[in-house]
């Protein structure tokens, strides 16, 4: 009598990746892409703990600890970009305009 | 299947689909705290309280509050509102949308049904259990995301500090 | 072990970290004082360091000598890293090679520091400069110490570092700063090789204790593939390390930091760390012999080119700068003859009468008011004349004359040694060090040639350049120790055929002491003409000038007058000399010539690749997650529909 079996963590990690996969590609706002991120690394993170939980393996919270940390790197560098960029004169935080590779063409 | 279980579920995805279509960054960030609220009853459920706890302290929490901050400090306004409506057009969606379908089946189909009966014991897995494998067994491994955060620190305290500066 | 060892082993193992302890803590003393202490307290800090350093070494060298020839002293500070199938320490080992290093080190490096004193006095970074040179002995002395290759990298890490620090001394020139990041860049590239090879070697053996690996590929258990490759790897590294012909770029560069530094990284320290490193696993060099052949050949090569390459320079440290190069061709060449031996006493040595060289022409050049063109000096012999004759002993040493120099025997023995050479390297097909001694031989005369040209320009002739000041007693002083080191060095070592004393060869190998009497007397003679031809034809190019060449030489032999007369030598020398003089022109050529087609290759390819992936990489964050995505969607179908 389980509340969640591991076929169903999978259905709901990969509807999550799913649509988190469609925000990063759907959205130009750096900041929507970095949430979507986020929902993409809870689903793999979750998929750890399901699988940790249907072999009895203390493994799978281990693997959830080193993504949250990663999740928490990916978000604290990606922000300082977003507010650098912000600084600097494009405060639309297009993704599409940073094709260039030249910082100092805004500033 | 449970009907919490459901219930928590359901009100993930729907919330993770609210987050990828708001217009407004704190409504997004709203929908992504109860995305993460929502997971956590999901760990819970799956007997990892412990990574549960983790998930609504550090991420809902800590990492949430670094959007907020960064949208506050952004000073987002109306005019950024329609902007967002006018890059979120219907055409913009398609393909995306196929792509991300076409991952989300083949992955399904993929992953298929897991063959096999839950040898799950009624144990769950304790803090105790992940302190012991984080410390034993994937000791290196802490030390390697010590130094990812390092390095994640020193490259966010680069990119502020060069904002200050002359460029 | 005998009983009686024992009570001076442990006293060694007391005083060997002691030895590495000494310098590096004047160092850190030296970089704390800076600004607080005057340049005389700085100069005794940095002395007292090394100068005990040296001492502690002449007492771990009397307690090692006595016991037994193959005994070492060893002592473990604390393990480093216990991984399941790799353990590395944190230790020194002190057995014979080693103790010739730290004695050269140590000694020769002492008399650098004393002169530096002197030298730097009105230095205003003179605090900056002696915590980087005692860092450097002490990195060193790690380094030479390391009985571990992985303790050995990380010494050579150190030696790297302070020899960036010490070439971008005077950093206020872009010119300096540029010299010191090509000296960095070069040597870490030998690095990468090294790393390469000790991952080889770890993966094989286990283990990177030199004494385990050496047993280990001895006893066969790593594949002959593995050897070479590993011995190649090595090479590679120490080739640059020891500015060997595919490196050889950086080191003339390296003349951009003071001069005392230039002594210590071409005398004592740095570049011979190529050199002690393949005499360190002779044993595993003895499993490859293509890769000895390629290193004689490399080492002959490069002798060649530097004694070419000094031959038409200008300037008085670049001529010096290159000789070393040479001579390290000349160690290389033994080594890769597998006389190894020889190439400790020749590195020996050169420490001394390079170091002299060195810090003679220092002082020469300070006190011809910073004026290293050795064209606008001249007839320095008057004005200077103790300094004259340092320069002129540590030349004589350079070129070998016989049998009043040390220079003459290391020479004669690592020529002797390739003479005996013989590579094997493919079965029934070898080939000879026969054509490698004839090289040997030309790269003596020509040393000789391009030394006293030097000594006939700047000493000899017209007394045309102002001398000002005196050299202090701080500087002349470690000039008159060299002088004795680079006459009297050599004695302790007759040729081969001569008799005794071969003490060098009983001190660093024992078993390698066998009788050669079959040998022929000849070729020493030879050895013993080529540098007094070279010195020569040097007087008779340089030495007598133009305008003595017209004139009748008088006394000497009839023969030589009439062949003075009708300037024949003259001309066939002069011819010689231009001849040299474009063949390393052609050298160079070649060399920037072939690099720059590889780079407008490379960067062509570079170009139509670039064209090809422009189109996939625009630049947008998006477009790359969408093919992340499709790449995804499409391995999945792969694997579904497989």
């Amino acid at each position: 009598m389980d509340p969640f079996s591991f076929n169903d963590t999978l259905l709901l990690a990969t509807i999550l990746f799913s649509v988190g996969l469609a925000g990063v590609l759907v959205r130009r706002n750096m900041v929507f892409m970095l949430m979507s991120l986020d929902i993409m690394l809870n689903a793999t993170a979750l998929v750890f703990v399901g699988a940790g939980a249907r072999w009895h393996d203390a493994t799978g919270q281990v693997m959830f600890l080193m993504i949250l940390a990663l999740a928490a790197v990916e978000t604290a560098v990606g922000l300082a970009i977003i507010l650098c960029l912000h600084a600097r004169g494009r405060p639309t935080l297009d993704a599409d305009g940073g094709n260039l590779l030249r910082g100092a063409e805004h500033g | 299947m449970h009907a919490l279980a459901l219930l928590a579920a359901g009100v993930s995805v729907v919330a993770a689909i609210m987050v990828i279509t708001r217009r407004v960054a704190v409504h997004a960030v709203l929908y992504l705290v109860v995305t993460l609220l929502a997971l956590a009853v999901v760990l819970v459920m799956l007997g990892a309280s412990f990574a549960a706890m983790l998930e609504i302290i550090i991420y809902a929490g800590a990492i949430m509050v670094l959007f907020v901050f960064v949208i506050m400090m952004l000073n987002l306004g109306q005019p950024d509102s329609a902007r967002e409506k006018e890059w979120l057009r219907p055409r913009a969606w398609r393909g995306p949308a196929i792509l991300a379908t076409i991952v989300c089946a083949e992955l399904l189909y993929c992953l298929g049904p897991f063959p096999g009966a839950q040898t799950r014991p009624s144990a769950a897995i304790t803090a105790h259990d992940v302190g012991l494998g984080l410390f034993g067994r994937y000791v290196l491994m802490v030390e390697l995301v010590s130094f990812l955060l390092l390095a994640g620190l020193v490259s966010a305290f680069h990119i502020g500090r060069s904002r200050a500066g002359h460029y | 072990m005998a009983a009686t060892f024992c009570g001076g082993r442990n006293m060694g193992e007391i005083l060997l970290p002691l030895l590495v302890l000494c310098p590096l803590a004047a160092s850190l003393i030296a970089f704390a004082c800076a600004g607080r202490v005057g340049a005389g307290g700085i100069g005794a800090i940095a002395c007292a360091g090394v100068g005990i350093s040296a001492v502690l070494g002449v007492v771990v060298s009397a307690i090692l000598l006595r016991g037994p020839a193959t005994g070492a002293l060893q002592v473990m500070l604390w393990p480093w890293m216990r991984v399941a199938g790799f353990s590395a320490d944190i230790a020194f080992m002190l057995d014979r090679i080693s103790m010739l290093m730290i004695l050269v080190v140590t000694i020769v490096g002492l008399l650098i520091h004393v002169y530096a004193a002197g030298y730097m006095r009105d230095d205003p970074g003179i605090a900056r400069f002696f915590g980087c040179m005692t860092l450097f002995v002490a990195a060193m002395l790690v380094l030479v110490l390391s009985p571990d290759l992985l303790c050995l990298f990380g010494g050579g890490g150190g030696v790297g570092l302070c020899s960036y620090l010490l070439i971008g001394f005077w950093y206020d020139d872009p010119a300096n700063t540029a010299a010191a990041r090509k000296a960095f860049y070069m040597t870490r590239m030998g690095d990468v090789a090294l790393l390469c090879a000790m991952l080889l070697l770890a993966g094989a053996t286990g283990s990177l204790r030199i004494g385990t690996v050496l047993a280990a590929v001895a006893n066969g258990q790593v594949s002959p593939t593995g050897v070479n490759m590993a011995a190649f790897f090595i090479l590679v590294g120490a080739l640059a390390k020891s500015a060997q012909i595919p490196f050889q770029a950086w080191l003339p560069d390296a003349m951009a930091g003071p001069t005392p530094t230039s002594a210590l990284i071409h005398a004592a320290t740095m570049v011979t760390a190529g050199v002690y490193l393949i005499a360190r696993l002779h044993g595993l060099f003895a499993m490859a012999v293509p890769v000895m052949a390629l290193m004689a050949v490399l080492g002959a090569l490069t002798l060649l080119m530097g004694a070419c390459v000094a031959l038409a320079q200008s300037d008085l440290k670049r001529i010096l700068a290159w000789s070393t190069i040479s001579q390290l061709g000349y160690m290389f060449l033994a080594l890769g003859c597998g006389a190894w031996q020889a190439a400790l006493f020749h590195l020996m040595t050169h420490a001394f009468f390079k170091a002299l060289l060195f810090l003679s022409a220092g002082a020469v050049i300070m006190r011809a008011r910073h004026e290293q063109d050795i064209f606008r000096l001249g007839g320095l012999r008057h004005a200077m004349p103790g300094l004259t004759a340092a320069f002129v002993t540590g030349a004589s040493a350079l070129a070998g004359l016989p049998l009043v120099t040390a220079g003459f025997y290391s020479k004669e023995m690592i020529l002797s040694g390739v003479w005996r050479a013989h590579f094997d390297l493919t079965h029934g097909w070898g080939a000879g060090g026969h054509p490698l001694w004839g090289i040997g031989l030309l790269g003596a005369f020509l040393t000789a040639l391009y030394i006293f040209r030097c000594i006939f320009i700047v000493f000899c002739g017209k007394a045309d350049t102002v001398a000002t000041g005196r050299t202090s007693r701080l500087m002349s002083i470690p000039l008159g120790c060299l002088c004795v080191l680079s006459v009297c060095g050599g004695m302790i070592e007759m040729p081969a055929p001569l008799p005794r004393p071969h003490l060098f060869s009983a001190f660093i190998d024992p078993a390698s002491l066998l009788p050669h009497v079959d040998e022929p007397f000849w070729p020493v003679l030879a050895g013993a003409a080529a540098p007094l031809a070279g010195v020569w034809a040097a007087w008779v190019v340089w030495g007598r000038s133009a305008s003595v060449m017209r004139d009748m030489p008088g006394r000497p032999m009839r023969l030589l007058a009439w062949l003075a007369q009708h300037a024949i030598p003259g001309r066939a020398i002069m011819g010689t000399g231009r001849m040299t003089q474009a063949t390393s022109t052609l050298i160079f050529r070649a060399r920037t010539g072939f690099l720059d087609m590889l780079g407008v290759w490379a960067g062509r390819s570079a170009g139509w690749a670039g064209r090809l992936l422009e189109r996939l990489h625009d630049g947008r964050m998006r477009r790359y997650a969408a093919w992340i995505a499709g790449g995804l969607c499409a391995g999945l179908a792969l694997a579904v529909l497989s």
